[in-house]
């Protein structure tokens, strides 16, 4: 019992979480170009106020339309409730994998594109088209880094995953290293970052995400805002948590926790200055460029799952 | 019990071919009597399919008919139960599903009789097939179903269309069948007989064996659409009536799956890892360019057989790996191979058909099969909306629905791949794993814009708009597959334990972990290695929705929701023709993947009846360019010359009859 109520204290601490790396992200890349930058709490505002907005929506929208929000949030929700956040060893880790986790991001990507065609706006259909079609490319290298990691502690399930990797002794793959690069760079195609798609956007030639939630107001818009950190905010924990997974809380003791808490708040202040790096020194990617980018991101991870096979298998 | 229920399905089916014979010209009772007989046939094959499954006995019986030397043995046994299980699930959903569909049939220019008497005997061919114990038995339901499909899919003869792809579907058929034939032939030349318990036995060398796997996966590959000799199927399924199309490509493309299995799994004894490659790179060929092919389509029939392609791509990756482990010595992965493949097999059966009476709702109700022609048909048609939806989840393998459970299982299984001695088997199987995760997630693409463009959105024709909700029967036999897709994807713990008496049988092992930790909890190799709980995850949905909602409700809230107008940028109403079509959704993949397809793409200049110009955009099939076209040609070409022979003169005639018996003379004496 004393694991369930932990699980859910977790949840709610990823959840209410994510606002903030959004809002830090932002805050370390107006730094960065020398702007004054709105404070890393501006996003927990945002969404206040979102929430006591009133709503319109469109004459043309179904029910589908008005059912996204709060599925697209409960599933991204839930995906994070699974996710080894401060401590391993939950029992909601046992009821998804990794896979499944993928699966679930699918889901809530599933009903984000079609509440996109919903109105019946040029907008709308492009940018579900975009993001079904850049999805479709990172799906496959986001499992084949998975794969790679999972074949060398062999299991799918991210608490034994976590917690193989750190009661071996520390060795240092070749496989993850290039499994962590291709992860990261599918990343930042997922989570709608620059280069890929831009999250400050609303130019119409560029946007991705920002066109599929165009129609949105209200909370409608914003579970499907903070829908979107929550999701950014648990790849940034994957990530945290599979490649530099020392510091999470084997047992749950008080002590054990409190050091949890501190280290993935710093692994993720510094994911997070490291994308705000990226973001700041790169510029957005064509459209048709996507392809090649997501490639060598799969080729990156196939090349960690060769080296795996030839290298550390026996 | 569980055969002599397998033959009251068989009798209901006959009866059901024969009764309404009787009826004369009353569309009524025909209907009644037909799928009302359909129907007991359908339940009766689930009651006897799934008793032999659960119990995983065999239970056989020989009858005195047959040929002279050959009596008809019969055999019922967890694999043939669980294939009849499915074909019954959907011919009874069939049965309630096809009075209300086929009332448009009544009216056009056919007699409903053709229609009932064939869908029968195309049930009763399959469960003929899957009771039938010797190869002779096999290939007369084999034939029947083949022949009954024929005659099914060329029931609306009146189009060309229907013509030209009945006579491709009966070609490769007969193609088919003659290669099951062989293999069935190498098998009992070695085993001194045609019942299965003879030909089970027989010792083959790997040079034979080979050559009756070949034979099978040829013969099997081409009723189950494998690429690339799945052409058939996107011509006949869509001319086929909807509730054909279901059974066609629910069921009959298993009934192949069945045939593969029991002929590789049961028949031809030791499998060779090099055939389990084979099939595992067929089997990702199949999946990745079915969905490809698919996205580009706009016919929504056409665009499901495609689909069809792919999914028995993936069943086809799960039976590679099977007889990959099975080779290797690693009986227990090649059974968590074989019920991925097997689940899968069940699942298609259910979503497919799902998908396809969905897809015969609208074109009853709105007259259309192109989706550049719907659009919005979610405000007339809820209820369907409804249930197609969940068939989109369930085929785009998204959790929780049961789409999903099969293909986790068969990641599971590839997973494992580390397991064989062979590094290069061992890399390439996690290679097909991404092949599956991209197939996966094409497909999830290629609903969106299905359910997007036709259900969402506004209504791009009259008669879209115009559509209105289906009758009572066809709602509720979409709303039981629906219901079936969550239940099986919800309590994947228990169907993995029935079905896991198949490899039990086959291969000596069962997945005795899968079941390990509960009900609740799936873990096909350990605890530790993978779990997944479906029920959880539906619960956390159902709870973190219920848990926003309630905390987000308007009441609560205070906040007005307000209906308005489409944002249209200031420059006035929007109309249908500026949302974003099947073509252009589709477009960024066909840039991509652009060297997949045969690809014709001109702009036509502007004419008089045409002003403004146009577009022209062609999508093929590289099957029928370099694979079919060419082997036409060079029958034709070699038809003419062995033409020359014929030069119309009786005596240069008389000359060939005299030089063929002077022939077969020397030959016999």
């Amino acid at each position: 019992m004393n694991g369930w109520a932990l699980a859910v204290i977790q949840a709610g601490l990823l959840a209410f979480g994510a606002p903030f790396l959004a809002g830090w992200v932002k805050w370390v890349k107006c730094k960065l170009q020398c702007r004054q930058g709105p404070s890393p709490w501006q996003p927990y505002r945002n969404l206040s106020k979102l929430f006591r907005k009133d709503i319109v929506i469109s004459e043309q929208a179904s029910p589908v339309f008005r059912m996204a929000p709060y599925l697209v949030f409960s599933v991204t929700a839930l995906a994070g409730s699974v996710m080894p956040f401060v401590a391993i060893g939950l029992p909601t880790s046992a009821i998804a994998d990794v896979i499944v986790l993928v699966g679930f991001f699918a889901l809530a990507r599933f009903f984000l594109a079609l509440a996109g065609m919903d109105v019946g706006t040029a907008f709308g259909g492009m940018g579900s088209s975009r993001e079904m079609t850049i999805s479709s490319l990172a799906e496959p290298a986001i499992l084949m880094a998975v794969f790679t990691l999972a074949m060398t502690v062999s299991s799918t399930n991210l608490a034994s995953m976590i917690s193989h990797l750190l009661v071996e002794p520390f060795q240092l793959y070749p496989s993850f290293i290039f499994a962590g690069m291709g992860l990261l760079l599918v990343t930042v195609a997922e989570t709608g970052r620059i280069p890929v798609d831009n999250p400050a956007t609303h130019l119409e030639l560029t946007m991705i995400h920002e066109a599929m939630i165009l129609e949105y107001s209200g909370r409608h818009l914003a579970l499907m805002e903070w829908a979107a950190m929550l999701k950014l905010m648990i790849y940034g924990v994957l990530i945290a948590n599979l490649f530099i997974p020392w510091g999470i809380a084997l047992e749950l003791t008080p002590l054990a926790l409190a050091i949890g808490l501190v280290a993935i708040t710093g692994k993720l202040a510094v994911l997070g200055v490291v994308l705000a790096v990226a973001e700041t020194s790169l510029a957005k990617m064509r459209f048709f460029r996507v392809p090649q980018f997501l490639g060598l991101a799969f080729i990156l991870c196939l090349l960690g799952m060769l080296s795996h096979v030839i290298l550390e298998v026996r | 019990m569980p055969l002599t229920l397998a033959w009251i399905a068989l009798l209901f089916a006959l009866a059901s071919a024969l009764l309404p014979l009787l009826c004369g010209n009353r569309n009524r009772a025909i209907k009644t009597i037909a799928f009302l007989l359909l129907g007991l046939a359908g339940l009766a094959g689930i009651a006897g399919g799934g008793l032999a499954l659960l119990q995983g006995a065999s239970y056989n019986l020989t009858l005195p008919v047959g040929l002279p030397w050959l009596h008809s043995h019969l055999h019922l046994d967890p694999l043939s139960g669980f294939f009849m299980v499915i074909v019954g699930l959907v011919t009874v959903v069939a049965a309630v599903y096809g009075p209300a569909y086929v009332r448009e049939y009544e009216q056009g220019p056919q007699f409903l009789l053709p229609l009932t008497i064939f869908t029968a005997l195309f049930v009763l061919g399959m469960d003929l097939v899957l009771l039938a114990a010797d190869a002779f038995t096999f290939m007369l339901g084999w034939e029947l179903m083949s022949i009954s499909g024929y005659m099914l899919v060329v029931y609306q003869h009146q189009h060309e269309r229907n013509r030209s792809a009945a006579f491709i579907y009966l070609l490769m058929s007969h193609v088919g069948a003659l290669l099951i034939l062989l293999a069935y032939g190498v098998l009992a030349g070695f085993g001194d007989g045609f019942d299965f318990t003879h030909m089970a036995a027989a010792q083959l060398s790997l040079g034979w064996g080979s050559v009756a796997f070949a034979l099978a996966l040829l013969g099997f590959g081409i009723k189950a659409g494998l690429v690339p000799l799945h052409v058939w199927l996107p011509e006949a399924h869509p001319v086929a009536p909807s509730h054909i199309s279901a059974m066609m490509s629910g069921v009959m493309l298993k009934v192949a799956v069945y045939g593969f299995i029991r002929f590789t799994f049961d028949l031809l004894g030791e499998v060779h890892w090099s055939w389990g490659l084979i099939v595992l790179l067929i089997g990702c060929a199949s999946a990745l360019l079915g969905v490809l092919y698919a996205l580009m389509q706009h016919d929504l029939k056409r665009l499901l057989a495609y689909h069809s392609v792919e999914n028995i791509g993936i069943i086809y990756i799960g039976l590679g790996l099977s007889m990959i482990f099975a080779s290797n010595d690693l009986p227990g992965l090649a059974a968590l191979g074989l019920v991925a493949a097997l689940y899968h097999s069940l699942n298609h059966a259910l979503f497919k058909s799902l998908l396809f009476f969905g897809a015969g709702a609208i074109l009853q109700q709105s007259h259309e099969h192109d989706l550049g022609k719907m659009g919005g048909l979610i405000r007339g048609m809820p209820v369907t909306a409804g249930c197609f939806l969940i068939g989109c989840i369930s085929i785009s393998a998204l959790p929780p629905f049961n789409g999903f459970v099969s293909e986790w299982l068969t990641f599971q299984a590839a997973l494992q791949g580390t397991a064989l001695k062979s590094g290069i088997l061992g890399s390439l199987i996690p290679v097909a794993a991404a092949v599956l995760a991209l197939t996966g997630a094409l497909a999830a693409a290629c609903f969106v814009k299905v359910f997007g463009v036709a259900f969402l959105g506004q209504a791009r024709s009259k008669q879209s708009l115009a559509a209105k909700e289906a009758a009572p029967g066809m709602l509720i036999g979409q709303g039981i597959l629906a219901l079936l897709c969550l239940v099986f994807g919800i309590f994947p713990t228990w169907t993995v334990g029935v079905i896991s008496n198949i490899p039990l049988m086959l291969l000596g092992v069962g997945l005795p972990e899968a079941t390990a930790g509960g009900w609740l909890w799936l873990t096909p190799v350990g605890a530790q290695t993978a779990s997944y709980g479906a029920p959880m995850v539906l619960l956390g949905i159902c709870l973190a929705w219920l848990f926003v909602y309630l905390r987000l409700h308007p009441r609560r809230r205070k906040t007005s929701v307000q209906v308005g107008a489409t944002w249209d940028c200031g420059f006035g109403p929007l109309n249908a023709r500026m949302q974003y079509t099947a073509t252009a959704f589709a477009m960024p993949i066909r840039r991509i993947f652009q060297p997949v397809w045969p690809i014709e793409e001109r702009i036509e200049p502007e004419t008089a009846e045409n002003p403004g110009g146009g577009r022209h955009l062609k999508v093929g099939d590289w099957a029928w360019q370099k694979i079919y076209l060419v082997i036409g040609r060079v029958l034709l070409a070699s038809a003419k010359r062995a033409a020359l022979i014929q030069g119309g003169n009786i005596r240069v005639y008389l000359a060939y009859s005299f030089v063929t018996l002077l022939f077969l003379l020397w030959v016999i004496v």
